[in-house]
């Protein structure tokens, strides 16, 4: 089965083709293609992991094309993080195609959401499996495209359409430094190919800052799609796409895949500390920055999306401090309870028709399951033992205390803020009195086709920290060779815990009792407060600076080429008829001259044009034979 | 099949443009299949050709020669290498597309289908001449046909588009004319055989070679378009009816770069050498000048008019950096590029054709309204931007590899023309198909067959080569290497 796991990614594919012959024939049965496809991929996937852990492995390639004297091959690889990462993608993305089935009920656009889900998952497993970068680029840009084409899945409203553009954009500007990166790489290695590079790498003593820059261009990628600081503004505005998509798309998957890139590349990483410690610091700070702003939001999708920001920078913040095991232990089991969150989060707008959460509340007693199983992906991601965020988010802490101790500081800060805006989210979506009646009174709990899918994922956002956990597993099993692993720390693991129940405390003693009076607090804290809410003025500079920017400089350069360059162009056009009238019979003497086979041509070309519009023509036909008789006279002067 | 294929590339659509002006000009069906016909005898053609390609063979296939004017050394000289039979598959191609996107055209309908045969025959004449008389004689031979297509059958401001093409081609093509003219008779080598001079303008005195090589340069540099010699491309865009712009971007103005691969710079490789730097920077200027006039216009035609003036950057600069991979992604675009502006041009005359305006304000909501056509814009526009997956990407990913070998630095600049490109399509895309419909659009007519009998295919194609290289890399590699390997590139 190993040897063929490539079908695995093929078979979304051959969902897509199926969805394109045949989708809109079928209605809403069209779904059924979708999830029969990622059924059966998931399966294979969970044989394909099997084997692995029995000690199996795969690669194979074939010559996909000659170029001068290289050979470019195509190829895929599959070991312990490959057959793992199968698993979770076509699981989530399972578990989504059965859950739009009842979300996406209605929509008009029913087929066209089914094939790019599929699409978007052939894209993600070719991401996992690529054994080298070019396949992992194209996959990452068909990933690219169907997050586009899913963010502005509305695109009734422009505001919808915005947001898709702008995710592609952002992510675009980090994929072209990605792409100079692998043209650095090849520049060097002379290949795609991971091993032939790392061969490269393991050999390019001196190189030491070819490497830096190479590691450097490769995580600007890394940030662009995983919504690293400067790059993550897109992110949350891409919550304007369909929850479920969201689900799959912005927090499970895609925006993991730059993380994955960092480790996938992580030999190249590794033989720089400098890349090393930026990793670490973007991902520090994007971690920190994420979880403050999810404290001010409002929208229930927005604090998983600003959740998704910040857990993405702990996973960064693991790599870049030598945490390869824990940042995809952690990538693991955030793509299981953010999934979860997130198919949480579209169950109860779904019910609402609102993702304000100030039009919440009380929707526990209305929607059991989707609020017990909310609370479980909550209490994983806030870090609770025995839940499954608490094991990967311990282990990045502990590999961050052993790297930096300001680095693991700023994590705990964050992993504090985690609990408190989840248990703050809680608190207003689920408890408390319904602040808004009408829509409390029309909530009610999803159909079966929409929870099923919650209790499924919620049995990892449970189990699968400590499963993974147990006897140091995951420590043996995703794993690079050479690779030291951090010590236990009972001091990282009770501070760990500490900041995680600190953090629900707090929330709830803001937002489930009278102590706190919110207005006072946000009037006390007031700069605090609007520089929150206005997510640090990221969005404020780049539309200042570089969109508004960049559309003037377009329009100066439309209006230079217009009245300039096209301006002078006219200019020499009317100037020269001018002449030519002027200086028409010395022109056609010395025309008459020269004129010979060629110009026969030429002229009856020129008279047909005086026929047909103008006399002009024929004057600058004169004015140019007159011009070759000057320039051969020029070269002949110079020729001497 | 033992054949004179190229003779036959030439003289068909030739004797084609005769024998429309015999039929009866009230017959339009008539007219149009005979055409069609026509168009598609190169086709054939040029797949039996394919069929009976020598990948591995170095130097020309097919050759012909036939004694012309042997006092002046003037001989009919023909013969394809890789490069100028990808060349030559594209024109066969895009001209049968051309001639079926033209059913459309109802004036004149006679002289108009002599005048695209006859263009067609050109610009088959121009990719197989191997003779410099020759080769300017079709140069000349294409500009004629284009200026009336363009003069009469064009937009309101058809008459100043045609004049300013002609006249700038016109003004580049007597340059050019004059290098040929200068090598002939400085070599004093009695032939006017283009491989000939090859070896013996490379042993010219600098100052001659240089001179030489700046006039056809500039005779190149116009078609291309080199900004800022450019101008002219708009407007013939704008004015031109919809399968003449399709003509135009995708086959003519490969003519430019066409002329740096054969004729210039393998004449003239040390001093291409010496003027990579200056090419490099030009591509670039075009490259990003392009891309943001692209994103300046509020016309959509002309918005891909400028979006070709950036992607023949790559071409410039993959060329400059001369390397394997470099050139061959020059040739690879010069394909790709030729089949993504075709759909693109298609795609606004479909626009065009109903709602009788390209000022994407007044657009909106098409995706809506005309859901097919919306998603084959949306197609051509992620093509256009370089999606892994279909031509383009393959074409400009390889161009920059190749010269990131060579001019990391200014790479590094054309980087900012990637996201650009990406912007205006994608702004394109919003402007013209989000949004909710607009009542004035409403019951439009979706995509209709004969449409997508011309798009269908460029699409299937976009996406093969995007997918399966080497199809078509296998075909140009071996040229480019050998040209390459003339430049003393790597």
């Amino acid at each position: 089965m190993i040897t063929y796991s490539w079908i695995i990614a093929v078979i979304p594919l051959l969902a897509f083709v199926l969805l394109l012959a045949f989708g809109n024939r079928m209605k809403e049965r069209a779904a059924w293609i979708g999830v029969t496809a990622l059924g059966l991929a998931f399966l294979m996937a969970l044989k394909v992991l099997a084997e692995v852990l029995a000690g199996a492995q795969a690669a194979a390639s074939f010559e996909w094309l000659k170029i001068g004297s290289y050979t470019i091959d195509m190829g895929f690889q599959v070991g312990a993080l490959e057959a793992s990462m199968m698993v979770v993608v076509t699981a989530v993305s399972l578990m989504v195609q059965l859950y739009s089935m009842g979300y996406m009920h209605g929509d008009p656009r029913f087929n066209r959401y089914y094939m790019t889900v599929n699409l978007f998952t052939t894209g993600m497993l070719g991401v996992v499996i690529a054994d080298n970068f070019l396949l992992f680029l194209m996959s990452w840009e068909i990933m690219g495209l169907c997050s586009y084409l899913l963010i502005s899945h509305y695109y009734e409203d422009l505001n919808n359409a915005k947001a898709g553009m702008k995710a592609f954009l952002t992510t675009r500007v980090g994929d072209v430094g990605m792409m100079a990166g692998i043209w650095l790489l090849f520049s060097q290695a002379g290949s795609f190919n991971f091993a032939d590079i790392a061969v490269w790498v393991e050999n390019a003593s001196g190189s030491e800052n070819i490497i830096t820059l190479a590691a450097l261009l490769l995580f600007a990628g890394a940030v662009g799609k995983s919504a690293q600081v400067p790059l993550h503004v897109w992110l949350p505005d891409a919550m304007a796409g369909p929850t479920p998509a969201s689900a799959l798309i912005h927090a499970a998957t895609m925006v993991a895949a730059g993380v994955y890139l960092v480790a996938k590349s992580y030999f190249i990483f590794q033989a720089s500390p400098d890349a090393m410690f930026v990793v670490a610091v973007i991902g520090a700070l994007t971690a920190f920055l994420a979880a403050t702003i999810a404290t001010v939001q409002v929208d229930l999708k927005k604090v998983l999306a600003y959740s998704t920001v910040s857990q993405l920078g702990f996973m960064m913040l693991g790599l870049g401090v030598g945490g390869y095991t824990a940042a995809l232990f952690h990538l693991i089991t955030h793509a299981f309870f953010k999934a979860l969150l997130f198919l949480g989060a579209g169950s109860v707008i779904h019910a609402v028709h609102t993702q304000n959460m100030h039009e919440m509340g009380g929707l526990f007693k209305k929607m059991k399951i989707t609020g017990t199983t909310f609370i479980i992906g909550s209490l994983a991601l806030a870090g609770i033992p025995p839940f499954a965020g608490f094991y990967s988010k311990d282990m990045i802490l502990l590999e961050a205390y052993r790297y930096n101790e300001v680095l693991f500081w700023i994590g705990a800060a964050a992993a504090f803020m985690t609990a408190y805006y989840m248990t703050r989210a809680i608190i207003l979506t689920f408890f408390g009195k319904p602040r808004d009646m009408e829509k409390y009174e029309h909530a009610h709990e999803s159909p079966l086709n929409m929870s099923i899918p919650l209790m499924f994922l919620a049995i990892p956002a449970t189990l699968l920290g400590y499963g993974m956990y147990r006897d140091y597993f995951v420590k043996s099993f995703i794993t690079l060779p050479g690779l030291t692993h951090a010590y236990h720390s009972d001091f990282v693991m009770n501070m760990a815990i500490s900041v995680a129940v600190a953090g629900i405390v707090v929330g709830f003693i803001v937002y489930g009792t009278n102590w706190v009076s919110k207005t006072a607090a946000i009037r006390n804290l007031k700069p605090l407060y609007v520089l929150l809410k206005h997510k640090y003025y990221f969005d404020e500079l780049y539309n200042g600076v570089v969109v508004k920017g960049t559309v003037g400089i377009s329009r100066l350069v439309g209006w230079f080429d217009k009245w300039i360059v096209d301006g002078l162009v006219n200019f020499v056009g009317w100037s020269t008829g001018q002449l030519s009238r002027l200086t028409r019979t010395f022109d056609t003497i010395v025309v008459d001259g020269a004129v010979n086979g060629t110009a026969a041509l030429t002229m009856a070309a020129g008279n047909q044009v005086r026929k047909l519009q103008t006399g002009v023509v024929q004057s600058y036909m004169l004015v140019l034979f007159a011009g070759v008789v000057i320039g051969l006279i020029i070269f002949q002067l110079i020729g001497g | 099949m033992n054949l004179p294929y190229l003779s036959l590339l030439i003289f068909v659509p030739l004797a084609g443009a005769v024998l429309v002006l015999f039929l009866n000009e009230k017959q339009h069906a008539t007219i149009r299949t005979v055409a069609t016909f026509i168009a598609a005898i190169p086709v054939v053609l040029v797949g039996m050709m394919w069929a009976q390609w020598d990948y591995s063979a170095v130097g020309m296939q097919f050759t012909e020669y036939h004694e012309w004017i042997p006092s002046l050394g003037i001989a009919y000289r023909l013969g394809v290498d890789g490069m100028s039979f990808a060349m030559l598959a594209l024109t066969a191609f895009i001209g049968l597309i051309a001639v079926i996107a033209s059913y459309g055209i109802e004036k004149r309908v006679k002289d108009y289908y002599a005048l695209l045969l006859l263009l067609l025959a050109g610009i088959n004449g121009v990719f197989v001449a191997l003779d410099y008389v020759l080769f300017y004689v079709f140069w000349e031979l294409v500009l004629v046909p284009m200026y009336f297509l363009i003069g009469i059958w064009g937009g309101p401001r058809r008459e100043y588009a045609a004049i300013k093409f002609f006249i700038y081609t016109m003004v580049g093509s007597v340059i050019m004319l004059v290098g040929i003219l200068a090598l002939y008779l400085q070599t004093g080598a009695q032939t006017f055989g283009i491989l000939e001079l090859q070896q013996l303008g490379a042993e010219l005195p600098s100052n001659w070679q240089w001179g030489i090589f700046l006039a056809m340069f500039i005779g190149f540099a116009v078609k291309v378009p080199i900004v800022p010699l450019h101008t002219w491309l708009p407007d013939a865009h704008v004015e031109a009816p919809t399968p003449i712009s399709v003509i135009l971007a995708a086959v003519l103005l490969k003519m430019g770069t066409y002329g740096f691969l054969r004729i210039s710079h393998p004449t003239f490789p040390e001093i291409a050498q010496s003027f990579a730097y200056v090419l490099a920077i030009l591509g670039v200027i075009n490259l990003i000048y392009g891309a943001l006039a692209a994103m300046a216009q509020d016309d959509m035609k002309k918005l891909v008019a400028y979006s070709s003036v950036s992607h023949m950057g790559y071409t410039l600069l993959g060329l400059a950096a001369a390397t394997v991979t470099a050139v061959n992604g020059v040739v690879y675009q010069m394909v790709s590029h030729g089949l993504i502006s075709a759909m693109l041009f298609l795609m606004v005359g479909v626009i065009y054709d109903r709602t009788h305006t390209r000022d994407m304000r007044k657009l909106g909501g098409f995706y809506i309204t005309m859901p097919i056509a919306g998603g084959i814009l949306a197609f051509a526009a992620f093509a256009n931007l370089g999606l892994p997956g279909l031509s383009g990407f393959i074409a400009e990913f390889f161009v920059l590899l190749g010269a990131y070998a060579v001019y990391p630095n200014l790479v590094y600049i054309s980087l900012i023309g990637l996201v650009l490109t990406a912007a205006f399509n994608l702004w394109m895309l919003q402007k013209v198909l989000m949004g909710q419909p607009k009542l004035e659009w409403e019951g439009l007519p979706d995509i209709n067959k004969r449409e997508l009998i011309t798009l269908v295919p460029l699409m299937a194609l976009t996406l093969l080569f995007g997918l399966v290289p080497s199809i078509l890399m296998n075909l140009i590699n071996t040229p480019v290497s050998e040209l390459v390997a003339r430049l003393g590139g790597m």
